[in-house]
């Protein structure tokens, strides 16, 4: 297992349970042992973290890839004591960006369902590999980020136009379509992971699933998320008065 | 030693390490409480060890010994080291030991040394304080160096700001005590010096002081361009003097002369001698002990066309035995060293082995997990600071969790069979050990696994030992919870652990050679003589490749005799069949099952093997500049060669000829050194002398890259009045055909950078050295292969300096100057080396490939591709199913890497061993507060 294994869902596992920073460890860029190279692909993965963190109002020092090789014991400890001083003064996830434990949770699960989506309408960006650490930096902006969320597309099936004739439904690679024999199908919108597989299945001659842009329900994210304390209905967003 | 090739007796006395090999654990305990301290030796005697200590930290074995400053031995007091050892591991009453083996083949490794700047020499080694050599240096950058990776000066532990390095100590020197050769490892290695010295420290003002750089290896060109671009570096060009200590700081002035500023001198506040390599100094009494003969510097007199085999046969050297070599060429040496043992007892093979049996598998899909964990005490290591009885206690708390025990050293052999019965004996299903790292110890308990009759994936390692006795040694509370969440993470995982086959391929026991030049021909030798068919293609008509148009080596080598002998043994060998004209139109296959289909003048063929090598060479540059192809006159070293093999008449009424290095490389759109050039260049300007003694010869040269024992050579090339003028590439030297006194002649102007003036001189001839460059061939060979290519164009090896040989593909290997330009010797080496690689698979039977590799839950793959695209090793494909298209493993080219997983928005491909569920599980355990 190389560093390019970890997956956004570990992170995004990590901070729902509660961890206050993630630190990745990877061996010194370019220094691979083998032809994998794979820590570029966890620095591209943690780069788009990071924009997706601040995206949600989380403080992006939260997540940490810091390079080392198996004999720098002083640069782990080094690079361990930085990043676990920085989480401290950054106090606990959540309350310190001024953001409820509810609120917190409910931006976790929709950063947690769009993963797969990220995952698919980034592929290419996410596989490039960049020569300088540097340039990770600029791979993903913030306002790329912002319209991944804002106009993520939805797929809906029309009852009217629905033949329940379950090629959809048996091609979803997630099981996200109920329905049955001559039962219209439905996309149950919390599982469905946007990859349009659905659309591309329906017979043309039904033309049963629109595809639509931009119009997800409920939109995922108040405007204006930033890392400063909200106030919002007269309580702040932790949901104290 | 005595004896003779395939019966060799050899007697040897094994010094005592006071130390029972199988009983030490490595846990260093004694160590720590070892009450003598001494100059540590490997540390440069720069910080301090223990006369009980481990050599360095990745030794092998990993066990201490004890050294003669050990009180026990000097006064018979002390002990202490055998009172605190849990294992009685230490013996005081071992003695040498002699003993007498008999071997069909020897290998001598014994290295090199540095060069020791004596004291009172011109350096001042040892008398100013700040005068140290480069191996001080390397061990003072080190992490595992006597400040752990800081760099402090010896006068007054300070960080040293402004640097210098001093080139060439020891080496291409006539004076007594100097070797006039050249090291060939210095200038590449001060680079990476400046480079880590700049990593650890931004401001760091570094400074080399050289004559010529010699970036010669692959990829050393552009390594010597970023090393001199990084800002406050300066590689200067100037012999240079350590002239004086300031007595109040301690810093070092330096004189040395710039063609700008003439002589001027410059305090820094440590220097750096870039110390050359010396034969062993005890070089002689082996050469006696084994009968072979020394060359005149007192390294190994190696063969001419083969620098492993020494004088004598069955005898063979590995590394810089052979004279100074840089890790690659050590490394293919030695696997090269290993094929030609190979072929001498090639009738012996695998009678020593023996192999393991174990019980039957049970089937333990039907039960619940039932996980047993064996936490480990290391003797002290562990026990001292956490507690191990209550990490105990809190494993049998953990889910799953049936049976719990403390043990004092989980890898003694006693230990591994007890956790072997209590997994019979409690019906165990997975099994968790808390000791130390799984890199070390993993296979062993995995071992275990397998002797208990379950599967080997059923183990899980948690190490508390590195991960956490070791590094919290001051708070023995904080350890023990820690070690709880450890060993928590670890149940956590094992309850998930799947049951994963390893699969045996079996191996085709033939190889396909491409290429039939040197390498190739070589390298199907080797791998011939050793029993195995080998399919040799080759492109042309007839053998040989590029050697067929080289005549001489500088070495004196009759290159036309050693081809045609090689094509003879070649032809004449049973178990080598060669295609020429051979086209491959597909290859097909993995590591062991490859399918090579071709054309050639023997008609279309298809080849089953099992290992491919490929060794198609290289191409020569055709130069478009210095009016080559415009006039007769201007040729390429190549064509001078001939010239001079033919013995011309052009070549002995010639009155003057010029020779142009680095023509077509060393630019930007081809940024290496062909790294023959040089030599070439010296080769055929000394052969030009002897047959015309009064012609002028020029040559115009950028660095002069005569490494190792080829300097002799420039300098004999300079005695005879060959005159070497170094220029730079941004004032190139110009040819224009002109008349001079009624006689065409070609007219070279160019400014001569140590006169400061600019020349014009008159020639009859120039030659120029041309590059190598990639076969046109490249291309396409890797494609069929699924292997890649480095920026240059040439064939990439798995590693740059520990697989030089090997593709990251399985399988496939590499020789010769597909690989990157080589002489002729380095690509016999190279060759034997790749045999080498072939024959540890070939003399296999079948290949193992590891459980833990992806696989693809269809009916999640929608297709996209994203897999495919970050799969460094071609393993996943695309294939037509019932329910459409969906991506595919090949377990057997995969590495279990898992970057496909990460790319999969659908969770299809999941890396067995390493799933999310099983990594996620162990992310939620650590966050679940003990």
């Amino acid at each position: 297992m190389c560093s390019g294994r970890i997956d956004a869902s570990f992170v995004l596992r990590a901070f729902s349970k509660g961890a206050d920073g993630v630190f990745i460890g990877a061996c010194h860029l370019g220094e691979c042992n083998y032809m994998t190279h794979g820590n570029f692909q966890t620095l591209s993965m943690v780069s788009l973290f990071k924009k997706i963190m601040e995206f949600v109002g989380i403080n992006p020092e939260r997540l940490k890839m810091a390079f080392m090789s198996g004999s720098e014991a002083g640069v782990y400890t080094e690079s361990v004591n930085d990043f676990t001083g920085k989480v401290k003064t950054l106090g606990a996830l959540g309350s310190s960006e001024g953001l409820g434990e509810d609120e917190l949770k409910s931006r976790l699960e929709a950063v947690e369902r769009f993963i797969p989506y990220i995952k698919l309408v980034k592929k290419d960006k996410l596989a490039l590999r960049l020569d300088e650490e540097e340039q990770y930096d600029r791979l993903f902006t913030k306002e790329e980020v912002e319209a991944l969320f804002k106009e993520a597309v939805t797929y809906r099936i029309d009852p009217e136009k629905c033949r329940a004739c379950m090629i959809c439904l048996r091609k979803c690679p997630v099981g996200a379509i109920a329905g049955g024999k001559n039962l219209t199908h439905t996309i149950d919108q919390d599982a469905c992971i946007k990859c349009g597989t659905c659309f591309e299945a329906c017979p043309p001659r039904f033309g049963a699933i629109e595809k639509i842009s931009g119009e997800t329900l409920p939109p995922p994210f108040p405007e204006n998320p930033g890392n400063k304390r909200e106030v919002r209905n007269g309580q702040d967003a932790s949901g104290q008065l | 030693m005595e004896g003779e090739p395939g019966a060799f007796k050899v007697r040897l006395t094994k010094k005592p390490k006071y130390i029972l090999e199988d009983k030490c654990t490595g846990c260093t305990t004694c160590v720590e409480n070892c009450p003598v301290t001494y100059p540590d030796v490997f540390n440069q005697r720069i910080s301090r060890n223990k006369a009980i200590h481990i050599y360095f930290p990745q030794a092998i074995p990993l066990v201490a010994y004890i050294d003669e400053s050990c009180l026990y031995l000097k006064e018979k007091k002390c002990r202490i080291c055998a009172a605190v050892c849990k294992n009685g591991a230490i013996d005081f009453n071992q003695r040498p030991r002699k003993k007498e083996i008999n071997v069909g083949a020897i290998i001598l490794a014994p290295g090199m040394e540095t060069f020791d700047p004596q004291p009172g020499s011109e350096y001042h080694y040892k008398e100013f304080a700040n005068v140290i050599t480069s191996l001080d240096f390397e061990r003072l950058l080190s992490s595992t160096g006597p400040f752990q990776g800081e760099t402090l000066r010896p006068s007054d532990g300070k960080h040293p700001e402004k640097i210098a390095w001093i080139q060439c100590v020891g080496s291409r020197r006539i004076l007594p005590g100097a070797n006039t050769y050249c090291s060939a490892v210095c200038c590449t290695y001060t680079q990476k010096q400046v480079i880590l010295t700049k990593d650890h420290s931004p401001e760091a003002e570094c400074t080399v002081f050289h004559n010529d750089i010699r970036a010669y290896g692959k990829d050393f060109e552009r390594y010597f361009e970023k090393a001199e671009g990084l800002p406050g570096v300066r590689f200067i060009r100037s012999f240079v003097s350590v002239e004086k200590e300031n007595p109040e700081n301690g810093n070092i002035t330096l004189r040395y002369a710039t063609a700008d500023e003439g002589v001027k001198e410059e305090e820094f506040e440590m220097v750096v001698l870039s110390v050359g390599l010396n034969a062993p100094s005890d070089s002689r009494t082996i050469a006696a002990k084994f009968g072979i003969e020394l060359e005149s510097h007192g390294f190994c007199m190696s063969d001419p066309l083969n620098p492993v085999k020494t004088s004598r046969p069955g005898i063979f050297i590995s590394g810089a035995f052979q004279g100074p070599v840089d890790i690659p060429e050590s490394v293919f040496g030695a696997s090269g060293a290993g094929s030609l043992a190979g072929e001498l007892l090639n009738s012996r093979r695998g009678g020593l082995s023996k192999t393991r049996a174990y019980p039957p598998e049970r089937d333990v899909c039907g039960e619940a997990p039932r996980i047993g964990v064996f936490v480990c005490h290391c003797g002290a290591n562990i026990g001292r600071i956490v507690n191990v009885p209550s990490v105990v206690d809190y494993a049998l708390s953990l889910p799953n969790v049936v049976y719990a025990r403390e043990q004092l050293f989980s890898c003694a052999t006693n230990s591994a069979r007890e956790i072997s019965d209590l997994v019979k004996e409690k019906g165990l299903n997975r099994v968790v050990v808390a000791a130390c790292s799984p890199r070390t110890l993993e296979p062993l308990f995995r071992d275990t696994l397998r002797e208990a009759g379950i599967n080997q994936y059923f183990f899980e390692m948690a190490n508390i030992r590195e991960h956490c006795s070791w590094v919290h040694s001051k708070e023995k509370e904080k350890a023990t919870r820690k070690a709880k969440d450890i060993v928590r993470m670890s149940v956590a995982r094992a309850g998930l652990l799947e049951p994963l086959r390893e699969y045996d391929l079996p191996v085709d026991k033939s190889a396909l050679v491409v290429g039939g030049g040197i390498a190739g021909m070589s390298c199907a030798l080797s791998i011939a003589n050793q029993g195995h068919d080998v399919y040799l293609l080759e492109k042309d008509r007839e053998l040989g490749g590029m050697a067929r148009k080289l005549h001489y080596t500088l070495e004196g080598l009759d290159v036309q005799a050693c081809v045609s002998d090689l094509i003879q043994k070649v032809h004449r060998h049973q178990r080598v069949h060669v295609y020429t004209e051979a086209q491959i139109t597909d290859a097909k296959g993995y590591v062991g099952n490859f399918t090579t289909t071709a054309k050639s003048a023997r008609g279309p063929v298809q080849i089953r093997h099992g290992a491919t090598v490929i060794a198609i060479g290289a191409d020569l540059h055709r130069p478009t500049e210095y009016l080559y192809g415009q006039d007769p006159r201007v040729l390429t070293q190549l064509e001078l060669e001939q010239k001079i093999a033919q013995s011309d008449p052009g070549v002995l009424q010639c009155r003057g000829l010029a020779m142009i290095q680095c023509v077509g490389c060393r630019q930007k759109d081809r940024n290496y050194c062909s790294r023959i050039c040089c030599g070439n260049a010296v080769k055929n300007a000394l052969k030009f002398r002897q047959m015309n003694p009064q012609a002028d010869i020029y040559i115009f040269f950028r660095d002069m890259r005569t490494y190792g024992f080829k300097e002799d050579y420039y300098r004999e090339a300079a005695a005879k009045d060959i005159k070497f003028i170094r220029y730079e590439p941004a004032e190139k030297p110009v040819i224009e055909a002109a008349t001079e006194e009624g006689r065409p002649v070609l007219r070279i102007s160019a400014p001569d950078p140590v006169l400061g003036v600019n020349l014009a001189l008159d020639v009859d001839l120039v030659a120029l050295s041309a590059a190598v460059i990639p076969s046109a061939q490249t291309a396409e060979i890797a494609g069929l292969f699924k292997v890649s290519l480095s920026p240059d164009g040439f064939f990439k090896e798995a590693h740059v300096k520990l697989r030089p040989v090997d593709f990251g593909t399985d399988g496939v290997y590499l020789c010769g100057a597909a690989h990157y330009p080589k002489f002729i010797r380095e690509t016999v080496s190279q060759a034997c080396g790749a045999a080498g690689r072939v024959l540890a698979l070939l003399s296999n039977d079948t290949v193992v490939a590891s459980g833990s590799v992806c696989e693809v839950q269809e009916d999640r793959c929608i297709a996209c591709g994203a897999c495919i695209s970050v799969c460094s090793y071609g393993a996943i494909e695309f294939k037509t199913t019932p329910k459409g298209r969906k991506a595919t493993v090949n377990p057997v080219l995969c590495k279990g890497d898992g970057l496909c997983n990460t790319k999969c928005a659908t969770n299809a491909i999941q890396l067995k061993h390493f799933t999310d569920e099983e990594l996620l599980n162990e992310i939620d355990a650590v966050l679940i507060s003990g």
